[in-house]
C-alpha cells in the first residue's frame, strides 16, 4: 500500500494517543502470503472492529498484535508493530511479557479444565501478581464482576470452568484476560459459538470495559461491529481495504469493494 | 468465498416415484439386509474370539488348578540327635542338613516294618520326597529345641504319589506306564485308608524358588525378579517414552529428519523383541559388562522394548489434547513449557498412562528377548538386588514347560495363572488410574 492510500486510510483521527501501531506488517505462511502490508493505528481506549470475508487476513493480523503467531512454525511476520511505541518483535522483548501486557479472548470459549477459580488465578500466579490468598480472591471477585460473571458464579468458584454455559465460558476466558491487567485486549469473533443473549451480554461488557483497556475484536457479525466499535478496519484478500470511524464505513465507504461487502454482496 | 454465489443447479428431475416405487423398496430392503449380514458377522468374530478365550482359560484351570495343592504324607520322624548333630556342637550351623533326609525315610520305614531289602526300601522311601529333608530343616529351623524328640510331621509324598493321588495320572493305566509300581499304590492305599494322606494347600508353589523337583519348586524368586525387572523397565521407558513424545510432538520441527525419526519409532514398536535381546547381549553384556541373568539388563532390555509403544501412545494422547488449550494458556503468557507442563500433560495423563501399562503388560509377558541375556538360569533364590541372578515368571514357564515331570507340566500350567492374574491386575490398574485422573475435569 503506497503513502497516499495511507493518509487515506489515516483520515479519522482520535484524540486518543496511539496505543497499537502497525506499520507495512507483512505475513506469510511458508511462501504464501497472508498479509501484504498493513496500516492501522489502535487508539487507547477505543474498540477496532476488524471485518472482512473469511480469509482476508483479519484473524492473522490480530494475532500478529500478541505474536501468537509464533507458535505457528511456518510463519514470519514482517514489518513493525509498536504497542507504546516499543516494536514488539524486537528479538529482546520478552513475549511472555507482551502477553501480559496484551491479553487475548478466542472464538471459542476455552476455559481451562480447572475450578472457575483457578482458571483466573492463573494468569496473576504465572506473573507473580499476588502472593496470598486473599491478593488472589480480590483479583478474583474484581476479574470476575468486570466481566458481569460475579454474581452466576461466586456461590461455586470451586466448580470446574468447564461446567459453565458457552456465554459464561466466554466471559470466564475474559476474566481471565482481565485478571492480569493488560492493555490491550485482543478478541478473535468472541461471539461466533453464542446465542443472541449470550452475544448481546459480551457485547455490553465489551463497551463497559473500553473504558479501561484498548479493544481489537474480529467479527463476522457486522451488526456488531456497528454496535461495539468507534472505528473500523475492512480486509479484503490480506489488503486493509480501508480503516474509519465506524459510523463513516458504514454509512459512507469510499471503497467499492466495503461498499460491496457490508451490502452483502459478498462474505 | 467472496465470489459473488451462482444460482443453484437444478438437480436432475426424477420421477414421481423414483422414493416410493418398487425399485426404491427393493433397494431399501437389500440395504437393511446387509446391515443384519454385518452385524451377524460381528457377533460371529465376537463369538469366536470368546470361546477361544474360554477353551485357553478352560485348559489352563483344568491343567494348573491341582498344582496349588499337595499331598502330604504324616510320619513320627525321631528327630535323632546323633544324627543331626554329629558334632554335639548344639549349635544350628553345625548341624549335617544333608543327613536330615535319613531321618524322613527312617519314619517312613517305620510306617511299614515288615518292608526289609534294598530294593524294596528304595521303592518304599519313592513314596516321600526325596527332599523331604528341606522339609525338616524348616521345621528344626523354626524350633531347634525339637531336637532329641519325636514329632508329626507331614511331609510332602514324591511327584508320582502326588499325580496319583489328585488324579493327574489315572491309576488303572497298566504298571509300566505309572510312575509308581504296583507295590507303592498297595502302600499308598494302605497308608490313605489309616488317615496318613491329606492334600494341602500348596504353599511352596508361592514361597520357594525353582527346584529340580516339583514339590519343592516356586514362583517367588521368579515374581520378584518380575518385579524388579519391571521397576527398571517403568524407570527407563516412562521417562523417556514421555520425553520424547512431547518434544516430538510439541517442540520438534516439522521437518525430514522428524520424519525419518517418526518412521523409526513406529518401526521400531514393531521389531522382533528377541533382536532387543541380542542388542542387549552386544551393549549391555558384551560392551558395558554388566551381569547376566540380571533384572537391571533385563528391565533395561524390556525398557527399549517398551519404548516406542509409550512414545506413540503418548503422542497420540498429546495429539487429541485440544489445540485451544495451549493457545488458551499460551495467550495468558506461560512459555511453551508451561502450556506443556501445567496444562497439556495432565490432560494427556490418561492415554500416556493407558499407553505405558498397556506397553508393560507386554513387558511382563515378554521371554524371547530375556532368553538371549541369561535370564533363563537356573536361580533357585530369590533376588535381593538388581544385580543378583534372577528369573521372571515367564521364563520360569518356558523352563518348568520344557522339564519331563508331570509335576512340573501342572506348575507351568498354574505359572500362566499366576501370570494372568498379574495382567489382569495391572490391566485393572490402569483402568482404575484412567478413571481417576479423568475425573479431574
Amino acid at each position: 500500500m503506497d503513502t497516499t492510500t495511507l493518509t487515506k486510510n489515516m483520515e479519522a483521527v482520535s484524540t486518543q494517543p496511539v496505543k497499537v501501531c502497525a506499520r507495512d506488517v507483512k505475513v506469510f505462511y511458508g511462501a504464501k502470503r497472508a498479509l501484504h502490508g498493513v496500516n492501522v493505528d489502535v487508539y487507547q481506549n477505543e474498540v477496532l472492529a476488524l471485518i472482512g470475508p473469511s480469509g482476508c487476513g483479519k484473524s492473522t493480523f490480530l494475532r500478529t498484535l500478541n505474536r501468537m503467531n509464533d507458535t505457528i512454525d511456518i510463519c514470519r511476520v514482517e514489518g513493525k508493530i509498536l504497542l507504546d511505541g516499543e516494536d514488539i518483535y524486537d528479538p529482546k522483548l520478552d513475549v511472555v511479557q507482551l502477553r501480559a501486557r496484551v491479553g487475548m479472548v478466542f472464538q471459542k470459549p476455552n476455559p481451562f479444565p480447572k475450578s472457575i477459580y483457578d482458571n483466573i488465578t492463573y494468569g496473576p500466579k504465572l506473573h507473580g501478581l499476588a502472593t496470598r490468598k486473599d491478593e488472589f480472591d480480590e483479583i478474583v471477585e474484581r476479574s470476575l464482576k468486570r466481566a458481569g460473571l460475579w454474581n452466576e458464579v461466586k456461590d461455586r468458584l470451586q466448580e470446574p470452568g468447564t461446567g459453565l454455559s458457552g456465554g459464561q465460558q466466554q466471559r470466564l476466558c475474559i476474566a481471565r484476560a482481565v485478571a492480569v491487567s493488560p492493555e490491550v485486549i485482543l478478541m478473535d469473533e468472541p461471539c461466533s459459538a453464542l446465542d443472541p443473549i449470550a452475544t448481546a451480554h459480551i457485547e455490553e461488557l465489551i463497551d463497559e470495559l473500553r473504558e479501561s483497556f484498548t479493544i481489537a475484536i474480529v467479527t463476522h457479525n457486522m451488526q456488531q461491529a456497528a454496535r461495539v466499535s468507534q472505528r473500523t478496519a475492512f480486509f479484503h484478500l490480506g489488503d486493509l481495504v480501508e480503516v474509519g470511524n465506524t459510523e463513516e464505513i458504514f454509512t459512507n465507504p469510499r471503497d467499492e469493494r466495503t461498499q460491496g461487502y457490508i451490502t452483502g454482496r459478498y462474505g | 468465498m467472496t465470489e459473488i454465489a451462482e444460482p443453484m443447479q437444478a438437480a436432475a428431475p426424477v420421477s414421481a416415484s423414483f422414493h416410493t416405487g418398487n425399485a426404491a423398496m427393493k433397494r431399501l430392503r437389500s440395504r437393511y439386509a446387509a446391515e443384519r449380514r454385518f452385524k451377524i458377522y460381528g457377533i460371529l468374530a465376537i463369538s469366536f474370539a470368546c470361546i477361544m478365550l474360554v477353551i485357553l482359560l478352560f485348559t489352563l484351570l483344568k491343567g494348573g488348578v491341582s498344582a496349588f495343592w499337595q499331598t502330604e504324607m504324616r510320619l513320627e520322624v525321631t528327630l535323632d540327635a546323633a544324627i543331626i548333630d554329629p558334632q554335639g556342637t548344639g549349635n544350628p550351623a553345625d548341624w549335617d542338613r544333608g543327613a536330615l533326609q535319613t531321618l524322613a525315610n527312617n519314619a517312613i520305614y517305620k510306617e511299614f516294618p515288615e518292608v526289609e531289602g534294598r530294593v524294596e526300601k528304595r521303592d518304599l522311601r519313592g513314596l516321600i520326597s526325596p527332599v523331604a529333608g528341606v522339609f525338616i530343616s524348616k521345621i528344626l529351623d523354626k524350633d531347634p529345641s525339637l531336637v532329641g524328640q519325636t514329632v508329626q510331621v507331614w511331609i510332602p509324598t514324591s511327584d508320582g504319589v502326588n499325580q496319583i493321588l489328585k488324579g493327574g495320572i489315572d491309576r488303572t493305566l497298566p504298571e509300566a506306564q505309572r510312575p509308581i509300581s504296583d507295590k507303592q499304590l498297595a502302600w499308598v492305599d494302605k497308608m490313605e485308608a489309616s488317615g496318613h494322606l491329606k492334600t494341602a494347600f500348596n504353599s511352596t508353589f508361592f514361597t520357594s524358588s525353582d527346584s529340580n523337583y516339583p514339590e519343592l519348586a516356586g514362583l517367588f524368586g521368579a515374581a520378584i525378579g518380575t518385579l524388579l525387572t519391571m521397576s527398571v523397565t517403568l524407570l527407563v521407558s516412562l521417562p523417556v517414552g514421555v520425553a520424547a513424545a512431547v518434544y516430538l510432538e510439541e517442540f520438534a520441527p516439522k521437518n525430514k529428519l522428524t520424519d525419518l525419526i517418526e518412521v523409526n519409532i513406529n518401526n521400531l514398536a514393531a521389531v522382533p523383541s528377541i533382536v532387543f535381546g541380542l542388542l542387549g547381549l552386544a551393549v549391555f553384556l558384551n560392551f558395558f559388562g554388566m551381569p547376566r541373568s540380571a533384572p537391571l539388563v533385563g528391565g533395561l532390555v524390556l525398557g527399549l522394548l517398551v519404548m516406542p509403544t509409550i512414545i506413540i501412545a503418548s503422542r497420540a494422547a498429546l495429539k487429541g489434547v485440544p489445540p485451544s488449550i495451549r493457545e488458551a494458556a499460551l495467550g495468558m503468557g506461560a512459555s511453551r513449557l508451561q502450556a506443556i507442563t501445567h496444562h497439556v500433560l495432565p490432560l494427556a495423563m490418561p492415554g500416556i498412562m493407558t499407553g505405558t501399562i498397556i506397553g508393560m503388560a507386554h513387558a511382563v509377558g515378554e521371554t524371547a528377548p530375556l532368553l538371549m541375556i541369561g535370564m533363563n538360569a537356573f536361580v533357585t533364590q530369590a533376588p535381593t538386588s538388581l544385580f543378583d541372578s534372577s528369573s521372571v515368571l515367564p521364563v520360569q514357564i518356558f523352563i518348568w514347560a520344557d522339564k519331563p515331570e508331570r509335576g512340573f507340566v501342572e506348575l507351568t500350567s498354574a505359572a500362566i495363572l499366576v501370570l494372568l492374574a498379574f495382567l489382569i491386575t495391572m490391566n485393572g490398574a490402569a483402568i482404575w488410574l484412567r478413571k481417576k485422573f479423568e475425573r479431574r475435569w
